[in-house]
Order: C-alpha cells, then sequence, then structure tokens
C-alpha cells in the first residue's frame, strides 16, 4: 500500500510537477478553444453538404464522413504531421493538431448535425417558407436552432470526446496536459504526475459525462 | 523527375512496399487480435456490470457506477500511460499488448455497461412483474426476458462505441505495441522515407472503412425497425 | 372451512403515504372474491401484495398454509402456484404465444421443451386460442393477448388466480371473451381473486363482493347484499354511482 501511495499519489512529487502540469492544462485549454469550434464549424459545413440537392455534393460529403471517421484520429495527426513534410509541407504540432482534428471532429459533428436536421419535420420548412422566408434563413432561424436542440446530448457527448482527444497531440510533442504530465513523469521516475492530469481531467470531464447520461436518460427511450 | 514522380518516391515507392509489406501485415494482425480480444472482455465485462446493477444493491452500484464515470471521462492514453508506465513501479511486469487490451477492455466496458443498462431499464416493468409472478428468478427474467428486448435497443449504439474503442488499438504505437501504426513509423525512420506509413494508414482504412459503413447500417437498419 | 388464502393486518405505504390501513380477509377453495372500490382505494396494491410483487409493510399472507413472509419461505417456488393476470396483459413481445406460456414450465418447473409445449398447447386451449399458438403478442388483439395472459398463469396449475383490473386496457367488444374464460375458471372450481369495474359480471359470477375505500375494507357480503342493500354509506355512494 505504501509503494502504491509513493508511486501514484505522491504528493511531493505533484507538487514539484505543479507548475509544469498547470502550463499543460492551460495549452490543453488553448487546444480545446481552437479545436472544438472549428470542428463545429467544420460539421456545420459537412451536414449542409450532406442535406444538399446536389447528388454529387451529397456523395463527396458521404465520403468525407466515412473516411474521416474511420482513420484512428492518432493515425491521421502522424501522417500530417511526419509524413506531409515529406512532400515539403512543414507544420508546428500546434497546426498539425488544429487540421487533425478539423478533419476528424468535422465528421462526427456532422453526422450529428444531420441526424437533427432530419429530426426536424418537412412542416418546418414549409411553413417558413410559405411566409417567405429564404432557403438560408429558414435554414437557420428555424430547422438549425431545433435541431441542435434535438442531439444536444449528442453534441455534449461529442465535445468530451474531442476534449479527452486533445491528450493525443503529446504524441507530436505539443505540450499539452498530457505531454508536460509524462515529462515530469519521466524526470522522476514517478506515475504521481499522470494522475494529477487525470484528476484534472476527470474534475472538468466527470460533471460533463453524469450531465450527459441525465440528458440521455431523459430525452432517449 | 516530374511532381507526381517526386510524390510517389516520397509515398509510394514501390521497392518499399516490397520490403516492408510483411511487417505492416504481422502488424495488421497485431491489431486485429487486441481488437477481438477487446471486444470480448470489453462487452462481456460491460454486461455482466449492468446485471450486477440490476440487483439495485447500493453497496454493488457505486463503484460500478464510480467505475463507468471514470472511464468514460479519462481519456484513454492517459490510462495506458499511468498502467504502463505505473505498474513496473510497483514491480509488476507486464506487456504493452497487455496493457492496452487491459485499458481499452475497460473503456468498452464503462460505455457498454452505460449502454446495457439503459437498455434494460427501458423494458417496461410490466415484463419483471409478469415474469416474477410466473416464480422465474431475478436472473431468470434477466436472462429470458429483459435481455432479450433490452439488447435490440443496444445494438446500434454498442456497434458505434466498440467500433471507437478498437479504433484506439493504434494509441498501442505509444507504448510499443507492434500494431499497424507502430510498424510503420518505425520503417518509416529506418527508411527514412514516409511510404511505409502511407502503408498504414492504408491498412487502417480499408480496415475501418468498412466496419464503419457497417456501424452505420446497423444503426439505420435498427431505427427503422423500430419506428 | 379453512382458507386457501389468507391475509392478516396487511399494511403498505410509500414513503409517508399509507396505501393500506390493515387489511384482513381471507378466500376459501374455489371461491371467487370480487374486490371492487374507487380508484386510489389501494385494491390493485393489495392483490399485488398477495404474490409479493409489492413488499408490504406489515402484516401476514399465507397462502395454502404457507406464510409468504416467512424468511425460508421460497418466494418462487409459492409465486408460480398464485397465476397473476395484469391489466397490460404483459406479454413478452420477443416470444410467440406459446413462448409465453411454456418459459415458466421450462426454467421454473424444470419441463423439457416437448413436456411443456404439450401443457402449453393445452393451456392456450383453455382458453380457446390453441391455433393461435405460433404468433407473437403484436399479431394478436387485445382480447386475444390477455386469454394467453391467462394460459400463461394456467399451465402453472396455481392453486388461485388473482387478476389486476384484466378487462381494463380492453375496447368493450373484446370484453367478452376474457370474461368467458374467467366464468369457465370458475365453472372448473379454480379460486379467484378480480379487482374489476365490470359490475354486471360481478353480480352474476362472484361469490363473495369485498368493498374497499382508503385503504380498508368497509363492507363484504354476497352480491345481492352489497348490490342490494349495502350498508355502509360509502359502499351505498359507490353503489348508487354505478347504478345511475
Amino acid at each position: 500500500m505504501e509503494i502504491f501511495l509513493f508511486q501514484f499519489l505522491n504528493f511531493d512529487i505533484m507538487r514539484q510537477a505543479w507548475p509544469i502540469i498547470f502550463g499543460g492544462a492551460q495549452m490543453t485549454l488553448l487546444l480545446c478553444l481552437a479545436v472544438i469550434p472549428l470542428g463545429l464549424a467544420g460539421g456545420l459545413v459537412v451536414a449542409t453538404g450532406s442535406i444538399s440537392h446536389s447528388r454529387a455534393l451529397r456523395l463527396v460529403t458521404k465520403a468525407y464522413v466515412d473516411f474521416f471517421r474511420a482513420v484512428p484520429p492518432l493515425v491521421l495527426l502522424i501522417v500530417i504531421y511526419s509524413g506531409l513534410p515529406f512532400a515539403g509541407i512543414r507544420m508546428t504540432p500546434f497546426t498539425a493538431v488544429c487540421i487533425a482534428f478539423l478533419l476528424n471532429a468535422s465528421s462526427f459533428y456532422g453526422e450529428i448535425f444531420r441526424a437533427g436536421i432530419e429530426s426536424v419535420g418537412k412542416g418546418q420548412w414549409e411553413a417558413a417558407r410559405s411566409t417567405g422566408l429564404t432557403w438560408v434563413q429558414t435554414y437557420r432561424h428555424v430547422v438549425l436552432p431545433q435541431a441542435s436542440r434535438n442531439v444536444l446530448p449528442d453534441l455534449v457527448s461529442n465535445t468530451v470526446e474531442v476534449i479527452k482527444l486533445t491528450s493525443i497531440a503529446s504524441v507530436v510533442s505539443f505540450t499539452e496536459l498530457l505531454y508536460a504530465a509524462d515529462m515530469a513523469r519521466s524526470v522522476t521516475y514517478n506515475t504521481s504526475p499522470i494522475v494529477l492530469a487525470a484528476f484534472l481531467y476527470l474534475i472538468v470531464l466527470w460533471p460533463i459525462v453524469r450531465l450527459v447520461s441525465r440528458l440521455e436518460h431523459r430525452l432517449g427511450h | 523527375m516530374t511532381g507526381l514522380e517526386r510524390f510517389q518516391d516520397a509515398f509510394l515507392k514501390p521497392e518499399l512496399i516490397a520490403r516492408y509489406w510483411p511487417d505492416i501485415l504481422s502488424g495488421i494482425a497485431v491489431t486485429l487480435e487486441i481488437a477481438v480480444a477487446v471486444v470480448i472482455t470489453g462487452l462481456a465485462l460491460g454486461l455482466a456490470l449492468a446485471v450486477i446493477r440490476s440487483y439495485r444493491s447500493r453497496l454493488a452500484n457505486a463503484p460500478i457506477i464510480v467505475f463507468v464515470d471514470m472511464f468514460r471521462a479519462l481519456p484513454p492514453l492517459v490510462a495506458i500511460l499511468i498502467v504502463y508506465f505505473g505498474l513496473p513501479n510497483l514491480g509488476i511486469n507486464i506487456s504493452g499488448f497487455a496493457v492496452l487490451w487491459l485499458v481499452l477492455s475497460l473503456v468498452l466496458a464503462a460505455f457498454a455497461e452505460e449502454i446495457f443498462w439503459s437498455g434494460i431499464v427501458s423494458v417496461r416493468k410490466g415484463q419483471w412483474e409478469a415474469a416474477r409472478s410466473t416464480g422465474l428468478t431475478h436472473w431468470q427474467t434477466m436472462t429470458s426476458v429483459i435481455l432479450p428486448q433490452a439488447i435490440r435497443i443496444c445494438v446500434p449504439p454498442l456497434t458505434n462505441r466498440t467500433i471507437a474503442v478498437t479504433k484506439n488499438t493504434a494509441l498501442g504505437t505509444v507504448i510499443g505495441v507492434g500494431e499497424i501504426m507502430n510498424q510503420g513509423t518505425s520503417a518509416m525512420s529506418l527508411s527514412g522515407n514516409a511510404t511505409p506509413l502511407m502503408m498504414a494508414a492504408v491498412a487502417y482504412v480499408v480496415i475501418f472503412v468498412p466496419v464503419v459503413a457497417l456501424g452505420s447500417w446497423i444503426e439505420r437498419r435498427f431505427a427503422w425497425k423500430r419506428a | 372451512m379453512s382458507a386457501l388464502l389468507d391475509v392478516r393486518g396487511l399494511r403498505k405505504s410509500f414513503g409517508t403515504t399509507e396505501i393500506l390501513r390493515g387489511i384482513d380477509f381471507s378466500v376459501a377453495a374455489r371461491e371467487l372474491v370480487f374486490i371492487i372500490g374507487p380508484s386510489g382505494s389501494g385494491k390493485s396494491t393489495m392483490l399485488r401484495c398477495c404474490n409479493r410483487l409489492e413488499e408490504p409493510t406489515a402484516g401476514q399472507v399465507v397462502v395454502d398454509g404457507v406464510d409468504l413472509m416467512a424468511p425460508g419461505t421460497d418466494i418462487n417456488a409459492m409465486r408460480r402456484q398464485i397465476g397473476m393476470v395484469f391489466q397490460a396483459f404483459n406479454l413478452y413481445p420477443h416470444m410467440t404465444a406459446l413462448g409465453n406460456v411454456t418459459l415458466a414450465l421450462r426454467k421454473v418447473l424444470g419441463k423439457s421443451r416437448e413436456e411443456a409445449e404439450a401443457i402449453g398447447l393445452a393451456a392456450l386451449d383453455r382458453v380457446g386460442l390453441k391455433e393461435k399458438a405460433p404468433s407473437y403478442p403484436s399479431e394478436l388483439s387485445g382480447g386475444q393477448q390477455q386469454r394467453v395472459a391467462i394460459a400463461r398463469a394456467l399451465a402453472l396449475e396455481p392453486k388461485i388466480m388473482l387478476f389486476d383490473e384484466p378487462t381494463s386496457a380492453l375496447d368493450p367488444e373484446l370484453v367478452g371473451a376474457v370474461l368467458g374464460v374467467m366464468r369457465d375458471l370458475k365453472a372448473a372450481g379454480m379460486t379467484m381473486v378480480v379487482v374489476s369495474h365490470e359490475m354486471r359480471f360481478a353480480r352474476d359470477a362472484a361469490d363473495r363482493i369485498v368493498f374497499m375505500a382508503d385503504g380498508e375494507i368497509l363492507e363484504q357480503g354476497t352480491p345481492a347484499e352489497i348490490f342490494g342493500d349495502p350498508q355502509h354509506p360509502r359502499t351505498r355512494d359507490f353503489v348508487g354511482e354505478l347504478s345511475r
């Protein structure tokens, strides 16, 4: 038990590692502030494409969604960060992460938005258009607000997944929370810094996970 | 050299494809092995926890709920690193393969428990009462009456979650498990060329695109049947 | 004559609300007892306490000499001797009519599939639905579903059957067939306790009527006594309301 506490809940080491871990946490926050809006915006574009009247555009978005939902995000990230330089395209870890997350998250958010849009009845479109609203006005002011509300639990739950996923940025040496914690671990030969990082993830995400199961149990089934 | 040739030279060099495809193939085997092992243990554990939860004993439920919430909230890579680097410090030696299998199984079990549980509670109370009134035990009611109805509801979300968790097998590369990504990146640094990395990426696409397509097909089919 | 069902001092509370405030009543073998009363009077709760689907807060429930509340009692073994029929039928939607009827035969009594199916078909025959054996509940009318549910209880050869508003969820034209099955059971000597609003059936078929209100039994007697000459003012109000 003592050795367990020493290795996993060593408060001395946690205190020493705190500045670097806190710095990492701030970078994770920054990363989230960049990739969540990117993913949501990309998802809206994808969803709009998938309900388009153009068959070609629908096929393209379907291929895009199927492809980027299938590729593990870590694979995507490594291809972008370590593969593209062979084509003379170099970028910072931050840019690489943003691009990888845009591609990955937009396809998941896109599918969620699409399901939401399809859940809004045809009557809503017809009613709005009959009052003289344009397609874009109908989409924006009538359909999307209802669509997002209908799929709110899925949107929140996917956002939790995106936040968790930011931890893979550590693999391309972006100094976010997990990277900082792992650095502290390799210096101290002690697992406590990663446990501390885990606590930080849990403090933020646990309440959201609870909320999501509540929302799902209330709205679903 | 034209642009296309230069591209081919960097990303699809035939002699490198020839040299490294056995490595990638062995990576595919490892990825599939882990994926199958994770799906079996993860779903079985998730189902077992949901059934235990149905007995509604406060003593058993509190730890189950904490476990489920924790593994739904924690990034899998964080859990992988804690187990991979932590256990040896306790004198427990465990392979990267075993760590990946253990952590991903726990993650899948957490999500699966939640899905099975919401399926179980969605079966109407009268079904329990009817079965219990004919003398069936809790266990018999669960296995013969409740689960056959619950599992139908669970299939679409379960399929999608299972796919998501098996995609995480790529995280094994971080702790040196010889799966596809690991084979691809080490061959890339050996050869100084991106061809093996592209081969690895293609392998993932070939494996997972049909799986994801199957997942959305199942989702639509079941949604239609319920309506 | 010893009672087949004997309820003594039965109390049931949900939180601070007392639903049953001390019920004493007994049912003799081959008797058909009808329980009537305004909604919210605790009729269904009392019935559900008789096989411990509802856990009584206090009191005693004795079925065929066995105390259901005693620690050593195998409640599952007792429940198969106490048939129950529900308002919402509660058939298993993923099983055929025959599957519904045979499940407990196989799982509780450990009968082989062939044996269980023979018994099950006989039970379906008794409710006039032998030819519906391979049908799923969704393919049956409400009345047919309720008769399958009766067959499900009947197949276990219960000593007593509890009916919890068995016709309330049915369209009026489907009620007759279910009541017909209950009449046949009565003729065959089945002991039955029925919570129902079918007053005509109560008048015709019941041996005894029990009037409940506010978690208590206020009055009981033959149909002629209760409907013809009710003693308690609440009973008079209730019966008067019905005949108006």
